[in-house]
């Protein structure tokens, strides 16, 4: 899987990319390993593709933020009644 | 809006809402339940996965808040109070499920690279950027809902619900260095959880 040119001293195999990708993901990697890893990237594949796919995941995911699971009538109806705001739910609904 | 039909208008805005709801009024009160009670319900049910569990806490929190707005302080905003009490009582729940039954966990230390290359797909291009119907996000909430509790946790507060992870490890009572694990752990693992949909 590795490179065999690879002369990186620190990031020096896939486990240990794999253990920086999520301080590299937030910005959180300093500098020198930021360049190992990104080194690394370039020439493995599987590396590539898994941070590739991890930072799709996270794209995708946070894009939930914008939908929320949706609240059921029933269960707005309820907590209306639990706290007494009864007055307003409309009077066929009660 | 669907549901009940609140005229949210009536307190042009949130200091007015606020005042009002310290003076009891229950218009106020309704009006914040109208408002706010979607986003605790979407916090609570990801959270538990469980629609009962999530409806009381959904009850809880606006209970618990009519009962402590005296102690609101408006130094942050209505929303993020209750989604802070809401995270809380949801919290209270898992801890007490706990109690109730095995634990579910799988336990959690398992090497981060642990699998990931036994199969190398690349779904980088799908879905594209523009396919986030509900298709996409029942996958993606399906696949969030199988994460173990420690791991889903974290990962919903800090993803989802954009907490940093200071807030997060905050939140949880554990350390920042537990949370950042953890949150490394549940974005491999869906990951891993999400490559046979997309591929
Ligand atoms: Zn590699």
């Amino acid at each position: 899987m590795m490179s065999s040119q690879s002369h990186h001293q620190h990031v020096s195999d896939c486990q240990e990319v794999l253990s920086h990708l999520n301080d590299y993901i937030d910005g959180e990697l300093s500098p020198e390993l930021c360049q190992e890893l990104e080194a690394h990237l370039a020439v493995c594949h599987n590396c590539r593709v898994v941070f590739d796919t991890l930072n799709k995941t996270l794209y995708l995911v946070r894009q939930l933020r914008e939908y929320p699971p949706e609240l059921p009538e029933t269960v707005e109806y309820r907590l209306f009644a639990v706290m007494n705001l009864e007055l307003f739910v409309p009077r066929e609904r009660k | 809006m669907t549901g009940i039909d609140i005229d949210l208008d009536i307190y042009p805005d949130e200091a007015s809402l606020v005042e009002a709801l310290k003076r009891g009024d229950p218009e106020a009160c309704a009006c914040m339940v109208k408002q706010y009670a979607p986003r605790v319900y979407a916090v609570a049910i990801r959270m538990l996965n469980d629609p009962d569990d999530a409806e009381e806490v959904l009850q809880e929190t606006f209970i618990s808040a009519c009962k402590n707005i005296q102690k609101f302080e408006e130094r942050s905003a209505l929303g993020t109070w209750l989604h802070r009490i809401a995270t809380n009582a949801a919290l209270m729940h898992l801890r007490k499920r706990k109690h109730r039954e095995v634990s579910l966990d799988e336990p959690i230390e398992v090497q981060a690279g642990d699998d990931i290359y036994r199969e190398i797909q690349d779904w980088t291009l799908a879905p594209d950027d523009h396919a986030m119907n509900s298709e996409v996000r029942d996958v993606l909430e399906k696949a969030i809902s199988e994460l173990p509790e420690t791991l889903r946790t974290v990962f919903i507060l800090r993803e989802i619900e954009g907490y940093s992870t200071e807030e997060t490890a905050q939140i949880l009572g554990i350390s920042i260095s537990a949370a950042k694990v953890r949150l490394h752990r549940a974005r491999l693992r869906l990951r891993q959880i999400l490559t046979p949909y997309f591929t």
